[in-house]
Order: C-alpha cells, then sequence, then structure tokens
C-alpha cells in the first residue's frame, strides 16, 4: 500500500491571546497522496492559513498545536528537531501565497533568491545553481528568463513575480507544495495562467499539492480532492468530482447556491445567500458548528453533542452531517423563486468619444523633468439606459476606473462628452457640480473599510450624507430617514450607533450602499463592490443591490472582474482594453460567439465551479502593455491569439473600427465575417 | 545618476550662497564691527578714531564688495595707511597683500582670526582634525554599539532582551550631553579616578584612552539610544514582512534569515538618521568640548562667538553649512543604493 506523504490527523490548534484561547481549528483531519492535489476550501477566518502554517511548523508565538498529528512522509513534524525541519522546509515542502510582491525580498536580485535554495539544501557550484534557476524560469514560462535573472522583484507585473514564487518553491523539488491562494491578488487572465502553470507542474515533477483557495471553481480546475472546511473543521470531503457532482454538506450546497455561477442570471435563479456569520472561534454552538445557518437544523438531533465525519455515499466522501439520508439533496432552493424582469427606460447617460489622458513625471524623487502621458482612457462611447445595469469588465490597468472617476467628477476629461440626462459633465469636477448632480450620481467603492470615517457612528454618517444632498427638513426627520434607510439595506436599526470597526465587511458594504441610495440617485457606479467579501457574503450584497435597483429604477454601472458576477447582475456588458472599447453589447451577446479575441480569452480564464461544463483553451501571451507606450495598431495585437488571420499586418498599423455585428453588438476588431461566424462556444 | 549629482551640487552650492550670505551679513552688523575697532585700537578711542580704523582696513567698503572678496570672487583691495600712504595689514599678526588680488573662500583664504592671533586657516585645520577625531570615534563606538544593539531587540520583538535594551535605550536619549557628561566626570574621574575629566592634555600629548574616552562616550551614548531605537522598530517591521518567513520557510536558519534577509531591508531607515545625526552631531560636539576643554571645532566656535571674531565664525559657519549639506547628500545617495526601488536609472 502505498503511505501518503501527508497525514493530517485530529488537529488541533489554539491562539493564546492574553484574555482567551482562540480554537482556530479543530479536530481537522485530511490525508494527502504522492503526486496528488489537494483543494482546501472556506469562508475566511475558517482556519486554512492556520492549517498551513501549522504542517511547516511555523504558527504565530502565541499558537500551538493542542491536540493530533501531523505526519510528514511518516515522520511526526513534531518530533523533528529544528535541523531536521529547516532540511525538511523548502526542500521537502514548500509554500507560496497570496501576495506574491510581500513574498519577495524588495532588497534582493531574483537571482540570488532562487539560487539560494539550491545553495541551503545542496552542494551545488554556482553555476550548476545558475543554470538550475535558469531552467525553473523557463519551465514556470517567463519570457527572458536570463534579464529577469538580474531583476529585483519591484520591476516586474505581479504574475511574473507569481511565477517566480512558485518557481522557488518547486527549484528544490519538494515533495509536496502548499499554495495559500496563490492567485487572489492576480488578474483572472494571469490567474489562468498561474493555474495552467500549477497544474502542468504538478504532472510534470510528481509534486503532490495542497491548494487554499475560497474559489471553488479554481479548486475544480487544480484538484484531485477537495476538503471543505467550516469554522475550524473540515465539514465535507472527497474525490472533487463526487463532493462538486453530489454535495452531502449544507454548507458546501450554501456556498455553490451562493455563487452567480455561469448558468445562472438574476432574474431566472436569484442566489441564495447563506443566512448570518461565521461564528467567532470561541463562540462556537454546541453540537454542529453550522447548525445556526443551517435550514435543515433539527433541534434535538444537530445541537446535542460533537459531531464526527461520517461516510456519505462512497466510503471516500465524508460529511459532518448527522442529517445526510433525511436531506434531500436534488430539491431547488427555497426562497429563490423568479423574478420578473424590470423594464429597460429612457437613456441616462451618454458617452461620445471619451478620453482621459495623464501627465506624470518620469521620476518624481530624482526630478526627470520630461513629462510622459498616461494614455488612460483613450476613446470610449456608450449609453445607459434608466433600471439598466451595464457592466464595464478587463483586466486591472485597462481605465475601468479611470473612467468611473470622470463620471463621477474625480476626474475630468481630456476629450469627448459625457451627457447625463443631456447635460455635459465630463469637464465638471465635483466641487463645481451641483448637490443635485452630485447626488444623483454615487459611488459604491471596493472597499468599505476606506469609506466610513472610523471615528463616527454609522448612523451619523449617513444623516451627515443626508445633510450634504438637502434631504429632509429637520434632523430628526433625517434621523428617521436614516433609520429607514437600515431597514432597506436589512440592517438592524440598532446598528445606528455602532462604530464601523464593529461592523463585519459585509456590513460595512452595507452601510456603503445605504449612503449611496441616501440621495436617492440615478445612477450607481459599484467598483468591484464584492472582491473584498467572502462568497456567502457577496450573495448577500448582489440580491441587496438588484433589489433597491428593481425598485427605485436606478442605472448601475458596474465594474468588475468577475465575470460570472456581470453575467449574473448586468443587462449589457462593455469590455475594455488598454483604454480602449473592444466589445460591447447586451450580456447574451457578450458570452455568446462571435467574441472579441480578448473576450474570448477572458471567458476561457473564468475558473467554472460546475462539474459538468467544459471549456475550450485560449491561450493569452504576455502582459497587458504599459498605457505609457500602447502597442501601434490594434490595442491588443501583442497578446492576440488570433491576428494571424487577418491579412496584410492590419493588426499592427491600423486601429481597427468599432464594426457593429448585429443588432446593439459591436466590436473593435479586424477579423474578417468568416473567421467571426466560425467560432465556437469557449463554454459548453 | 551623474546627472542627479550634479543636480544636487548645484542645489547645494546655492543654498550654500543663501546662507552665508545671510551669516555675513549678520556677523557684519554695526555693533559687532564698532566693537572690533575698538578692540583694535586703544580704549576710549572716539567716533573719528573708530570710523577711520574701519575706514582704512576696509570695513566701510560696499556690502556686496565686502562679500564677493570674501568668497573670492572679487578683488581684495589692499589696505592704505592714510599716514604712510603704504599699504598695510589690517592686524600685525597677518600679512595681507599689498596688491588687489583674489583672496577669498574659493582661494582658501578664510581671513585672519583676531582672537588666536593668526590665520584663520591655521587655526581651523588643526581643529578641524581634531573634531574629525572625536568625531570618527564618536560614530565608530556609537554606530556598530547602536546596530547591533536595535538588531538584536528588533529580531525577537516583545523578548526579555527587547524590553530590557528598549528602556536602556530611552533613559540613554533622554539625558542631555550636559547631564550625562557631569554624571559620567563625577563617577569615572572624580570617584573612580579611572579616566580623565578633562582633554586638554589630548591636543598636545595625543588622545590615549584616559583622557578621550569620556569625551567619546557622552556623545554616543546620547546619540546611541535614538539610533537602537530606530534600528529596533524597522527590525521589528522587516521581522513581520510576508518575504521573511518565506526565507525562513527556504529552510534557512534564523541566524542566516536575520543576516541574509533582515539586515539589509532594516538598516536602509536607520542609515538615513545615521547621516542626518553628522549634523546633530556638531552641536554635541561643542557642548563636549568645551565641557572637556578639547581644542576643536566646537571650542573654536565658541571662543569666536565670544570674542567678537568675524573671520572665524564666517568659517565656523561656513564649515557647518558644508557639514550638513554633504551629509544630506551622502545619506539619499547611500538611501537609493540600499533600496533598489528608488535606483536611478
Ligand atoms: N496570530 C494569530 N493570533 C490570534 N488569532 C489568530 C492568529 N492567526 C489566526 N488567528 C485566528 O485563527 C482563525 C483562523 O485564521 P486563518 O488565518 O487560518 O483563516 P483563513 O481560513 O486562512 O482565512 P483567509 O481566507 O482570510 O485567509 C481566525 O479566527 C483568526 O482570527
Ligand atoms: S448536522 Fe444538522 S445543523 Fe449540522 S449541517 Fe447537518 S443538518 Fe445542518
Ligand atoms: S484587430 Fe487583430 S490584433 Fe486586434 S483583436 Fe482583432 S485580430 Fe486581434
Ligand atoms: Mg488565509
Amino acid at each position: 500500500m502505498v503511505e501518503p506523504i501527508l497525514e493530517i490527523s485530529n488537529l488541533s490548534i489554539s491562539f493564546f491571546t492574553r484574555a482567551v484561547e482562540i480554537p482556530a481549528v479543530m479536530d481537522f483531519s485530511c490525508k494527502i497522496m504522492p503526486g496528488e492535489s489537494m483543494g482546501l476550501v472556506g469562508e475566511s477566518g475558517c482556519g486554512k492559513s492556520t492549517v498551513a502554517l501549522a504542517i511547516l511548523r511555523d504558527l504565530a508565538r502565541i499558537g500551538r498545536i493542542t491536540d493530533g498529528t501531523i505526519k510528514f512522509n511518516g515522520r511526526d513534524m513534531a518530533t523533528l528537531s529544528d535541523e531536521e525541519l529547516m532540511r525538511v522546509r523548502g526542500s521537502e515542502i514548500a509554500m507560496v501565497y497570496q501576495e506574491p510582491m510581500a513574498s519577495l525580498n524588495p532588497t534582493m536580485k531574483i537571482e540570488q533568491q532562487l539560487t539560494e535554495v539550491l545553495f541551503i539544501h545542496e552542494k551545488v557550484s554556482k553555476q550548476e545553481a545558475y543554470d538550475r534557476a535558469l531552467e525553473m524560469m523557463k519551465a514556470v514560462r517567463l519570457p527572458d528568463p536570463e534579464r529577469m535573472m538580474r531583476s529585483y522583484p519591484h520591476q516586474l507585473s505581479g504574475g511574473q513575480q507569481q511565477r517566480i514564487v512558485i518557481a522557488m518553491a518547486l527549484l528544490a523539488n519538494p515533495k509536496l507544495l502548499i499554495l495559500d491562494e496563490p492567485t487572489t491578488a492576480l488578474d483572472v487572465t494571469v490567474e489562468a495562467g498561474i493555474v495552467e502553470l500549477v497544474k502542468d507542474l504538478g504532472n510534470r515533477f510528481g509534486t503532490s499539492m495542497l491548494f487554499i483557495s475560497h474559489n471553488l471553481g479554481l479548486i475544480l480546475e487544480t484538484c484531485d480532492r477537495v476538503t471543505v472546511m467550516y469554522s475550524g473543521e473540515a465539514v465535507e470531503s472527497g474525490p472533487i468530482h463526487e463532493v462538486f457532482g453530489a454535495v452531502r454538506h449544507p454548507y458546501t450546497q450554501g456556498l455553490f447556491r451562493s455563487m452567480p455561477l455561469l448558468g445562472k442570471n438574476r432574474n431566472s435563479s436569484p442566489l441564495v445567500p447563506i443566512p448570518g456569520q461565521l461564528p467567532l472561534p470561541h463562540e462556537r454552538p454546541q453540537g454542529c458548528n453550522f447548525g445556526p445557518r443551517c435550514s435543515y437544523f433539527t433541534d434535538g438531533v444537530c445541537n446535542r453533542a460533537d459531531i464526527a465525519m461520517l461516510p456519505a455515499g462512497t466510503p471516500s466522501h465524508q460529511s459532518r452531517c448527522l442529517r445526510i439520508e433525511a436531506i434531500d439533496w436534488d430539491a431547488a432552493a427555497k426562497g429563490g423563486a423568479a423574478n420578473v424582469p424590470t423594464a429597460i427606460g429612457e437613456n441616462l447617460l451618454d458617452v461620445h468619444s471619451l478620453k482621459k489622458h495623464y501627465q506624470v513625471a518620469a521620476s518624481e524623487l530624482f526630478g526627470g523633468r520630461e513629462a510622459r502621458t498616461v494614455k488612460a482612457v483613450e476613446d470610449v462611447s456608450f449609453t445607459a439606459r434608466e433600471a439598466e445595469t451595464v457592466a464595464i469588465v478587463g483586466e486591472s490597468g485597462c481605465g475601468k476606473s479611470t473612467l468611473a472617476k470622470v463620471l463621477l467628477g474625480l476626474e475630468t476629461a481630456t476629450g469627448g462628452t459625457a451627457l447625463f440626462d443631456a447635460t455635459e459633465i465630463q469637464s465638471d469636477p465635483i466641487d463645481k457640480r451641483s448637490t443635485k448632480l452630485i447626488s444623483s450620481v454615487q459611488m459604491i467603492f471596493q472597499n468599505p473599510f476606506d469609506t466610513l470615517n472610523p471615528s463616527y457612528s454609522v448612523g451619523s454618517q449617513i444623516v451627515r450624507t443626508l445633510e450634504r444632498f438637502g434631504i429632509g427638513s429637520s434632523t430628526e426627520e433625517r434621523e428617521s430617514m436614516m433609520l429607514e434607510l437600515l431597514d432597506l439595506v436589512k440592517l438592524p436599526r440598532a446598528f445606528a450607533t455602532r462604530m464601523p470597526r464593529q461592523l463585519s465587511g459585509g456590513q460595512k458594504q452595507r452601510i456603503g450602499v445605504a449612503r449611496a441610495f441616501a440621495g436617492r440617485p440615478r445612477m450607481i457606479i459599484a467598483d468591484e463592490p464584492m472582491s473584498a467579501l467572502d462568497v456567502s457574503v457577496q450573495a448577500a450584497i448582489t440580491e441587496l443591490l438588484t433589489n433597491l435597483q428593481r425598485q427605485s429604477r436606478t442605472t448601475m454601472l458596474l465594474i468588475s472582474h468577475d465575470l460570472s458576477l456581470v453575467r449574473y447582475l448586468s443587462d449589457r456588458v462593455i469590455v475594455m482594453y488598454l483604454g480602449h472599447i473592444v466589445e460591447q453589447g447586451t450580456t447574451d451577446q457578450i458570452f455568446q460567439p462571435p467574441y472579441h479575441p480578448y473576450t474570448e480569452a477572458l471567458l476561457a480564464a473564468i475558473p467554472l465551479a460546475d462539474t459538468t461544463a467544459k471549456k475550450r483553451k485560449v491561450v493569452l501571451e504576455g502582459e497587458i502593455p504599459s498605457a505609457m507606450s500602447p502597442p501601434p495598431g490594434c490595442p491588443f495585437q501583442t497578446r492576440c491569439h488570433l491576428k494571424a488571420k487577418v491579412a496584410g499586418g492590419l493588426c499592427e498599423s491600423v486601429v481597427p473600427p468599432m464594426r457593429v455585428l448585429t443588432d446593439g453588438h459591436a466590436i473593435k476588431c479586424h477579423l474578417p465575417s468568416e473567421v467571426l461566424d466560425a467560432m465556437t462556444p469557449v463554454i459548453s | 545618476m551623474l546627472n542627479f549629482l550634479t543636480r544636487r551640487l548645484g542645489v547645494m552650492a546655492l543654498t550654500m550662497i543663501c546662507l552665508t550670505f545671510v551669516v555675513f551679513y549678520l556677523v557684519n552688523l554695526e555693533p559687532n564691527l564698532r566693537k572690533l575697532a575698538i578692540s583694535q585700537t586703544e580704549m576710549h578711542a572716539s567716533d573719528e578714531h573708530i570710523e577711520s580704523w574701519l575706514t582704512k582696513n576696509g570695513y566701510r567698503r560696499p556690502f556686496l564688495e565686502r562679500y564677493a572678496a570674501w568668497i573670492g570672487v572679487w578683488q581684495k583691495q589692499p589696505n592704505i595707511d592714510p599716514e604712510s600712504g603704504k599699504p598695510v595689514s589690517r592686524f600685525s599678526y597677518c600679512d595681507e597683500p599689498a596688491v588687489p588680488v583674489f583672496a577669498g573662500v574659493i582661494e582658501g583664504d578664510f581671513g585672519c582670526s583676531t582672537k588666536f592671533k593668526t590665520k584663520v586657516a591655521d587655526k581651523m585645520l588643526p581643529a578641524l582634525r581634531a573634531t574629525g577625531l572625536l568625531m570618527f570615534w564618536v560614530m565608530a563606538t556609537m554606530v556598530p554599539v547602536a546596530l547591533f544593539l536595535g538588531i538584536l531587540s528588533g529580531m525577537r520583538e516583545g523578548s526579555k532582551l527587547d524590553r530590557v535594551l528598549s528602556v536602556l535605550s530611552i533613559v540613554t536619549t533622554s539625558t542631555p550631553e550636559y547631564v550625562s557628561g557631569v554624571v559620567l566626570t563625577i563617577i569615572f574621574g572624580t570617584w573612580l579616578g579611572w579616566l580623565n575629566g578633562s582633554a586638554a592634555s589630548a591636543t598636545g600629548d595625543g588622545i590615549t584612552f584616559y583622557n578621550f574616552t569620556l569625551p567619546v562616550i557622552t556623545p554616543a551614548i546620547y546619540g546611541m539610544g535614538y539610533i537602537a531605537r530606530m534600528t529596533r522598530a524597522s527590525m521589528a517591521e522587516v521581522m513581520t514582512a510576508q518575504y521573511i518567513r518565506t526565507a525562513r520557510l527556504k529552510g534557512l536558519s534564523f541566524y542566516a534569515v536575520i543576516i541574509k534577509h533582515a539586515l539589509r531591508n532594516a538598516l536602509i531607515a536607520p542609515f538615513t538618521v545615521i547621516m542626518l545625526l553628522f549634523p546633530w552631531l556638531l552641536t554635541g560636539v561643542v557642548i563636549v568640548e568645551v565641557m572637556f576643554r578639547y581644542q576643536g571645532f566646537g571650542l573654536a566656535l565658541v571662543e569666536a562667538a565670544g570674542n567678537n571674531d568675524i573671520d572665524l565664525m564666517l568659517a565656523c559657519s561656513l564649515v557647518s553649512v558644508v557639514l550638513v549639506l554633504a551629509t544630506q547628500l551622502i545619506s539619499d545617495v547611500g538611501y537609493a543604493y540600499l533600496n533598489p526601488r528608488i535606483r536611478v536609472q
């Protein structure tokens, strides 16, 4: 029989703070076989990273393993001496984590950081170390590896940095690679590249992997087995297709139902958020931890005693639920009734050839004088109608947020026009705008934490907003309006007196929504409103926004890189690349062929959490060019995989015109109609 | 890089001109000149007497011309004795040229010290050498010890060692030199008799452990706590950085992580501070030199100011300005060197 590489049995870990003992992980078991990759999913704070660090015995000073064992290759990690531990770290178990920039030493060249691993663990000559590092750089598909070896981390992009961290981890040929959210900080297309790479390297080197993520789609794409964690425990585990194909724990089911899977949209199949919140580690309920949030909870059964992992269907598939047999797993979710689509109104926003260029000095510190131009938004035209949701998608740096800033008056346009309700707004900065205009165009920010003043109660901040917009005639009236707003965003009225720090991320985002809706806006710009939130919280906020919009007939510009969310929420989609709109159309038009080559690549990059769906591979080369020196001709030509199908080098010399294909669907591409017509769906 | 340096040197020159202009104006105010004339003529000299002395010695020439001549971009006119019609020196103990020449700071002529009755350059050079020696020893004891202590306490934040060292550095930085100097002298000089409470003998007989330790450790202790706390904060922050964990999980030992990964990053901030400490050290040195009667730049400065020694005061302020600006330049260049993120392309 084959021995497992890693065997964690009944692991419990606590952090001992001055006041209390925080049991972060309880009775966690999992097994990884040689060459296998195990996925670990769960909400923020459920203990994923703690498990990973415990494997390497690198917990914080206050953290301690209170029970259970971690066996690596048959040896108990707890019994290793310091020297043995150092030998295991880096050469047998390696780790990659979320922030690639922070994981690399900023004052050391890449070459030194890579070769160091070999010098620590093997007796190698300088030349040999260099050669092997270079080879590994090629294996992780970095362009121009010799140059990169001589670079400092800050000279590389996020995706390149993460590839280097992975190369560094694999250099000593470890038996186990732990990846803790390795792509969360990266763009979708970059993420897709890294995932491809990790899968491929796993096969090539036979490395076992522990892949930690909160993204079910990523786990499905990369792993053989999965363990779902909830509040410090494993709640379901098994082969990936069994778990994803036949969910046997209400929490896992809840996760799936709260995710905007690609087939869903807000009218036919609304999301079903998991009610409530993750309990604090020292305030867990008796019996089943998930009990208070579980719709199948049965008093006297679920809350009696601690529950063990039980077999669910096949012997390899286990679930920590007492009612596996009793629950009808195929029944449709309750409360997810379909909605009637809202009627779309008249044009509200009309943007025509909008341009925004920034002048930047080359180097502030050393006083480089020659100013350069960043063409953040180059040529953007679109319309948005009343009660319509228009999504703007694209990689970071494509100009999405700049566009939003111009519309909000935080920046003024360099050229073109933006008509809001038939008045030009593109060159009015916010302090010149009328109160009415300001309250009609509101924003919901990505990070709810940054937008609330930490020293005022949330209620008074909403009242202030009302006051600024001149709504309500007296303080009492505004107070009562504020309470109504809290009702509207489904927060208890008692929250009015709370300080921002006393709220969870999702609650803060609700306050953000309440403030944006305070002035009865006609248009809301939501810049990545969900990306800082957990899956189950995302679902609740998404539903909140949808309902509010339905009631108030507000126009919404949704800026997002999450195409599943975009598909779910929006009526029309605008795809941006390097300051240009490269494709726009209704949501159905965008998600079906013919595609713009860039849209095709974006769609292919979505990690799908659906075991039945199949995805076509589209490889996107290189990185988004700098907006300071965009390429001539088509902005996408440096990475386009279909460029060869355009005759005469047209792509390199001429900016393609916006071509209307069918009603309302337009793309900016030179591809001939035959090629477009022959395109097949990316996802089937 | 070269471009950056020339630009910075240009800015430095400009700053220097502005600052010396102000100083030149201040030391040449009427009361100072009168005092000088009085001290150089007989007591109870009449106003006419004073006026003629000032005129004769060129102090009544246009202000800008005198400033330019002091810098050395304008010719200095010889002083003509109205009685004999022959050129004479202002002061008997310094020779001055008999024909118009360029003889300013640029040419290396700093004028004449009335207090020490010699050329300013002849006084300043040994004084600067003596102060340089003192500063060197202060730095040489203070910096390594401070960095070492800072690193030691920052690498395990919150440990017992860290707490002890932190208290120690707070105590030393909050004790000014004139207090610690006195306390140290009483303990080591008067009671124990191990060390000499005066460094006067260092000028003639050369420095020894006996006469030089107190003047060195007094300012060193003061600065040490400051640098150590800076280093500790910087080190503690670096130790929590993600890349330190990366290094640890590569399999490096704790000390290898410190030496290969933490040190350089942790030293970036203290380095800037150390360079900026030079000007501060200069003031500290004034106190220490006076306290221990050490014949250096600081004592010269105090004597010059106390005795209305105009040329010496000008020279002293010039030296200070140059020192401040030069250390700032070194600090910027060094910072860029240590921190590749802002290195000049
Ligand atoms: N150093 C620490 N001191 C005290 N508590 C800690 C410490 N590190 C983690 N915890 C607690 O342990 C629990 C698990 O944290 P952990 O970081 O493992 O979660 P996670 O699943 O990795 O979350 P995320 O998805 O946000 O990374 C949390 O309740 C957290 O507050
Ligand atoms: S044990 Fe009960 S409360 Fe827990 S998940 Fe199963 S049904 Fe829900
Ligand atoms: S114009 Fe050419 S380069 Fe641009 S997207 Fe179309 S095929 Fe690709
Ligand atoms: Mg984590």
